[in-house]
């Protein structure tokens, strides 16, 4: 149990992260989702065996992590807490792709190990800017960005309540799993049985909540439209932030990043 | 200002599955009073509050809230004048700061957005919250979460205030400050609670239901003296009323 509470302070974390006032949290939200996706359509789009190309686009998430003052460790951690996932997704790789690509004296590099850590920087890249976006904005400011800019306002709200109610909602399911582990004395309780009854009762409780919730917002006039105070302004901080960094990014993709960063320093030391 | 009456004329209420909740529930509330409907469990409490709003519909009887009935027409006017603060803030507050939260409803109203924001700051220092403005309600402590549920009616400017068991799982100083909180409006207050203390100190009159009747309605310094009443009712006298636990003296 102790885990659950603890990913949810975690969770926590990041909201309050989010109130702090630099000028990168200042931005308009619309600006900062909209080059998120740029620079995420950009670095999946490359090859499988694509690796040293992708190592420029750190220059992004540690620009934001370095400007928007965040922790640097703490958006480490929350990294390497999906790492298992991306593992499991790459694992294989090298057993399969025994193909040697490249010859470093007696060890042969294989295209299985190349695109393992491909995998592994591609997923540190996507996971760390998307952490570092929710930490410089705000999961709701996202949620508002999205519907200015088009995406259909059930789905908004949907996200919004989402993130309004999992606190809630894991915490009831904390007391009920713990009620259940205190009873069971260390062992498995009744089995599946239990957790099937426990599942079918967490689904009422969440019905019977969603139900006040309604009728908590039918009396004071909800009519279907959410209404909010927009402060957020796209100025010109917003194009020049939006247009550098999209440009940048695909300037990365279409010329090998790596190779131009090398031509050009090597340019100025010869 | 006659809109700040509430008017139960034989309310009968039968839920879907058969179980007979209200039976005949006829009173008046008139201007500025302060009433407790109190109850055991299941008495129907719950279902006659959310029958001042008009989120159950009468099975048979009427509403009046202030100089309308209530009807579907009427139903936003008087979801405007009845401000309902519910038992579980966490159903209450569900904006990601306090601050959309108590602008919920003046934004639903459809005021300018000058006056939601006078009115979100009025009600927020009224409860003495505004310090906890930006804040995401559940980051609040219980007794925070009351308070800022009840800006977010206040926000609204309602005439009639009804709150379902104001002090429940407040610690004594929370109960006590939301009390006083309580005290000072001049709205017609309308409260259940199982707190008999808190009764006796904020409502001159009570209420007492029972199996979906009115069993007494009257002075709440009468009907807690009344015992055979209250036992009947699995009530039993505030604690302030009761003699001293060692001494016994009154």
């Amino acid at each position: 149990m102790t885990s659950i509470d603890g990913a949810l302070l975690d969770f926590k974390r990041l909201d309050q992260l989010a109130q702090g006032n630099t000028s990168i949290h200042r931005l308009d939200p619309r600006a900062k989702v909209l080059a998120t996706v740029v620079f995420i359509v950009s670095v999946i789009s490359y090859g499988k065996y694509e690796l040293t190309a992708l190592l420029p686009f750190f220059l992004f998430p540690v620009f934001m992590v370095a400007f928007g003052n965040l922790p640097l460790g703490y958006v480490v951690k929350k990294i390497l807490l999906l790492c298992p996932f991306v593992l499991m997704v790459g694992i294989f790789n090298p057993f399969i792709d025994r193909v040697v690509l490249v010859q470093l004296g007696p060890f042969g590099v294989t295209g299985g190990m190349i695109s393992f850590a491909s995998i592994i920087i591609r997923a540190a890249l996507t996971v760390g800017i998307s952490i570092v976006l929710v930490s410089v904005t705000g999961f709701p400011n996202i949620c508002r960005a999205l519907e200015r800019m088009g995406m259909p306002r059930v789905f908004a709200v949907q996200l919004l309540f989402l993130h309004r109610y999992i606190f809630v909602l894991t915490e009831e399911g904390g007391r009920v799993s713990r009620a259940r582990q205190l009873r069971s004395f260390g062992g498995k309780g009744l089995g599946i049985k239990t957790h099937g009854s426990l599942l079918g009762h967490f689904l009422l409780r969440t019905w019977l909540r969603a139900e006040r919730i309604h009728m908590a917002m039918l009396a004071r006039g909800f009519a279907g439209k959410f209404h909010s105070r927009h402060e957020y302004r796209f100025g010109g901080s917003e194009i020049l932030f939006l247009f550098g960094w999209s440009t940048l990014f695909i300037t990365f993709r279409l010329y090998n990043g790596s190779q131009l960063l090398g031509s050009f320093l090597t340019g100025i030391f010869p | 200002m006659s809109h700040h009456i509430v008017e139960v004329r034989d309310l009968h209420h039968v839920y879907p599955d058969g179980t007979s909740a209200l039976r005949g529930v006829s009173f008046r509330i008139t201007h500025g009073e302060s009433v407790a409907l109190i109850g055991a469990n299941g008495a129907g409490k719950s279902t006659l509050l959310l029958h001042l709003n008009g989120y159950l519909a009468p099975t048979s009887g009427e509403i009046r809230i202030g100089d309308y009935p209530l009807t579907k027409a009427t139903l936003p006017e008087i979801r405007r004048a009845v401000g309902m603060v519910f038992q579980d803030p966490d159903d209450q507050l569900f904006m990601p700061t306090v601050y959309d939260d108590v602008a919920f409803g003046p934004f639903n109203l459809g005021l300018p957005i000058q006056e939601v924001e006078r009115r979100v700051m009025d009600a927020l220092e009224q409860v003495g919250g505004t310090h906890l403005r930006n804040k995401p309600p559940y980051h609040l402590s219980e007794g925070e979460k009351k308070k800022v549920a009840i800006a977010t009616v206040l926000s609204m400017s309602p005439d009639i205030f009804v709150m379902d068991e104001p002090t429940n799982g407040l610690d004594p100083f929370s109960r006590r400050q939301l009390m006083a909180l309580l005290k000072e409006f001049n709205h017609t207050k309308i409260f259940t609670s199982h707190d008999l203390d808190m009764v006796l100190e904020l409502c001159d009159r009570t209420i007492v239901l029972h199996n979906g009747e009115i069993l007494a309605d009257g002075l709440t310094t009468e009907i807690f003296r009344d015992d055979n009443l209250l036992s009947h009712c699995h009530l039993e006298k505030p604690l302030s009323m009761q003699g001293c636990p060692i001494c016994g003296k009154q």
